[in-house]
This record gives structure tokens, sequence and C-alpha cells, in this order.
């Protein structure tokens, strides 16, 4: 126990069509030896959220480049919340401006990633902050 | 170590009984510890076994990109339709590197996220061969317990010979594309031997039809009578033992052809009607069919084997082994009279004194 992979949902809330970055992260994820869940485009925080607790993921990345993030992200981390699963690790990435981060990470996220953000550095603060593996 | 063993049971069957009562964030949470064959999993299992058995397993497969994802997410709308409630266990491959894996298939399956009757599950394989994941069995058995009335068993993408899936499922449904190749790819054996329904699907690509037909002629015609036995759907299949087995060798199966286009639903209720069609045959609504047989036996005899090795493995008989492995390394003893010694020693173990470690040296290497 507490060797089994660390279980990702990387999804794409929202309208916008661009997948190009979510599909490199879930697969340098993928390379980082964890087992990724992708659930393409067009979600909404609904589907986040019914997919997280089916899937029982310990992480939730959320990527987003449309400019709707403080309108998706705290809805899905409240959701989150709601279902009993606040013990999941919230990430968010894609294009997030600096103001915006502070109120996210009130809202519950953990970590906001920009452009620029290595796989590694993604890997790494995943495996430091993820809940316990039972 | 017994307060482990404690606190397993009682977060188990608090899993599972939540699992029962309808509580999908414990049937999630279970799914995991199943997935990780921990202690919980095994408390779980014991309660839930004596739920599980009404729903129906039915496998998907097929090669990669052939639709397997897109046809249970329509299956899933179709069976939704009829009222029924159903679950999915999706494999998708492990890195045979890294051990991640990219889980894709819930992609084509998003439609139902408000839909309480539909539960889907994504499962890497996690090196196990064959097309599902070591785990995939149990946890159609906790799904099957919580009450899913239908279960949905979609392989990762094969090839010629991953048919394990068939002794999972109840029916086994195998997937091919139009281009799928000639007459005899058809005869082959493997995969398309252990179809209970065959499906052509992207029926709307040219050559579907024609692909149906031959695969129609193929697999339906050449049964002959002697072989088939009195029942056209011959559904003895890996020989399960049972005492009245007349027949010495099992009758190939007889599937029916289908042509399906998954992304329109088109097909699609003729093949949950000829699902239906296979599992009236199949007898489950009575006694325990064949395949369900066969399924109970593989798991006692892959339990006994796991707790065979970790009996061995114990502080009371680690020595024993160690000391019979390093003989079969010197090759003074051959694996054979290793493997009796050590069968011995267990049986002593358990009740009367071994008769003594050198038992079965004989046969040793001169």
């Amino acid at each position: 126990m507490g060797d089994r992979p660390i279980k990702v949902l990387i999804a794409k809330p929202g309208l916008d069509g661009h997948d190009r970055g979510a599909k490199v992260l879930a697969r340098g994820l993928r390379d980082e030896g964890f087992e990724v869940v992708y659930t393409g485009l067009r979600q909404t925080p609904e589907m986040v959220v019914t997919a997280a607790l089916q899937e029982d993921v310990d992480v939730v990345g959320l990527s987003i480049l449309s400019g709707a993030h403080m309108t998706l992200v705290p809805r899905v981390c409240a959701l989150l919340r709601e279902k009993g699963l606040g013990d999941v690790l919230v990430a968010a990435g894609g294009i997030i401006p600096d103001d915006d981060v502070p109120a996210l990470r009130e809202a519950g996220v953990a970590a906001v990633f920009g452009p620029g953000t290595t796989i590694g550095d993604v890997a790494a603060f995943i495996r430091a902050n993820v809940r316990a593996l039972d | 170590m017994t307060a482990d063993r404690e606190e397993a049971a009682r977060r188990g069957s608090a899993l599972a009984e939540g699992a029962l009562g309808g509580d999908r964030r414990a049937l999630a949470r279970l799914l995991t510890a199943v997935e990780n064959r921990t202690p919980v999993a095994e408390a779980a299992l014991r309660r839930l076994h004596a739920e599980a058995g009404d729903a129906h397993l039915v496998g998907i497969t097929g090669a990669p990109g052939a639709g397997k994802s897109t046809l249970v997410a329509a299956l899933i709308g179709e069976v939704r339709a009829s009222g029924r409630s159903v679950a999915v266990v999706a494999v998708d491959p492990s890195s045979p590197i890294t051990g991640g894996a990219i889980l894709g298939d819930r992609v084509r399956m998003q439609a139902y996220a408000a839909d309480d009757g539909v539960f889907i599950r994504s499962m890497a394989s996690r090196g196990h061969a064959g097309g599902l994941a070591a785990a995939s069995v149990a946890a159609a058995t906790v799904l099957d317990a919580a009450g899913f009335d239908l279960i949905l068993l979609e392989t990762v993408g094969t090839g010629q010979s991953e048919v394990e899936v068939a002794a999972a499922a109840d029916t086994t449904v195998v997937l091919e594309a139009p281009e799928m190749g000639d007459e005899v790819q058809a005869i082959k054996a493997g995969l398309l031997e252990v179809a209970d329904v065959v499906v052509v699907n992207k029926g709307d690509r040219p050559g579907a039809q024609r692909a149906a037909a031959e695969l129609r002629a193929m697999l339906t015609a050449t049964a002959s009578p002697r072989l088939a036995g009195a029942d056209p759907t011959a559904t003895a299949r890996t020989a399960s033992g049972g005492p009245a087995a007349a027949p010495a060798r099992p009758g190939p199966k007889r599937p029916e052809v289908l042509v399906t286009t998954a992304t329109t639903g088109e097909g699609v209720p003729e093949l949950l009607a000829a699902i239906e069609r296979h599992r009236q045959g199949l007898g489950v609504e009575g006694g325990p069919a064949p395949v369900r047989r066969a399924r109970a036996a593989a798991l006692v005899w892959a339990l006994l084997g796991d707790r065979v090795r970790r009996r061995l493995e114990d502080p009371a008989l680690a020595d024993v082994t160690a000391e019979t492995l390093d003989a079969v390394v010197r090759h003074e003893l051959d694996p054979y009279a290793a493997a009796d010694r050590l069968l011995g020693a267990l049986v002593g173990d358990a009740g009367r004194r071994p008769e003594g470690r050198d038992a079965g040296r004989q046969t040793s290497r001169g």
C-alpha cells in the first residue's frame, strides 16, 4: 500500500477548444507514472466533479484558456467539497492572470500553473501535496 | 498486525454498506481499494458477494479505435431509455516503462454526468495481460452488488488473442471495423471464437455490410451439428468441468453478426436486443450458467494460489520455503519435487507434523 499510482483527472471545463496543453500535460504525467483520466473538451463543473467522484481521483487539474476561470474554478471547488471530495488536490493551468491567483487559492485551488511550467514541476508539486494514498 | 486487520475489516464493511446503500463516493472508494487489492477490499468483497449475481455482465472488446467507447456510450443511452441502470468498467493500458496510463474512455461517455443510474469507472491494466485489469472482475462484483442491472466491461484495444473478457463476462461482444480483412481473418482462432455477438461498427463506411456478410458466412455456417450439439448458442466453452459434461469438446459458438454506427446510434437497439437474447439463452435466471461456474472456479483457484504462497512466506514456513527454492537453484531438487515438498510442508503446518525437511529429495539430480 502507499505505492499505488497517483490518479489525476485532467479536465477542460468551459467552452474553449484549446486542448493541446491539457493533452501534453496528460501525456507528460503518464510518463511520470501517474494514472491520468482525460475527459476531453467542454465540460461543465458538474461533469468534472462527477468524473472526479466516480474515478476517485487524488488530483483534479483544470485547464482553462478562455478567461472563464473565475466562474468555473470556484464552482468546481465548491461542488467537490459538497460531494465530500474536499481532500482532492485541485490545480489550475492555462492562461490565468496573476491578479486572479489569490482569489482562486481562496476558493480552494492549491496551485496555478501558467505558461512555462514544466511537467516535472507539476509532477513534483502533486507528489508533495497529494492526500495520503490508502 | 491484528489491529490493522480489524481496522481494514471495519473500513471494508463500512464502504460495503455505503455502496449497498447507494453512496456513490463509498462505491468509488471501494473500487479504489479493490484495484489496489487491499485488506479493506477483501473485507468488503466478503460482505458483497452474497449481494451480487443479478447483474448482466457484458464484455465489449475489439481492436484499438474500433469504436468500443463510442459504442458503450450509445449502449448506455439505450439501456437508460429502457429504465435500467448501467455501470461501465473501462480498461486502458498502463505504460510498461513508467506504470503511468492515459484513461481516455470517458471522453465519449460524458453525457451522463447528472444521471444517478450511470456509473463509469476507468481502470489502468497495471501490467495485467489479457485485455482487462487484474481487479476488473472484482470491480464488476462490487457494481453488481451495488445494484446496477447491466455492467459493461470494456477491454483495452485488443489484438487477436486477448480473450480473457469472455471468461469475465456473461455475454461477449466483439467489435470489428469494416476493414477487418478477408474471410481467412474470420476463421482464425482467437478473439472471434469467443464472441457471443459480433458487431461490425462504423456501419456508415463502405464495405461494412459486406464485412458483416462475410463474417456471418464464416462464423455461423461452419459449425457442424455434431460439434455444436443441440444448443445452437453452444455456451459450453471454457471446460467448466461440471459432472455432466457430455461432449468431450465444447462446440464452437454461433454468434449473431450485427452492423452498428455507434456515432449515430444506428443498430444499437438491435445490439442491445441481441445481448438480451444471449442472456436468455445462458439461463442466468435459472441455475448457474457454465460461464459463471468457470468464473467462480477461476476466482477461487486464484485466491487459493495467493493464499498458499502467503502461507509459505509466513515466518512459520519461510525457512523451509527459502531452503527449498535454493535447492532448486542449485539443481539439487527439481521444481516438481519442490512443489510437492512445499505442499507437504503446508499440510504439516496445518495439522500433522511434517515428515521431514528432506522429503522429496530422492528425485534430486545425482
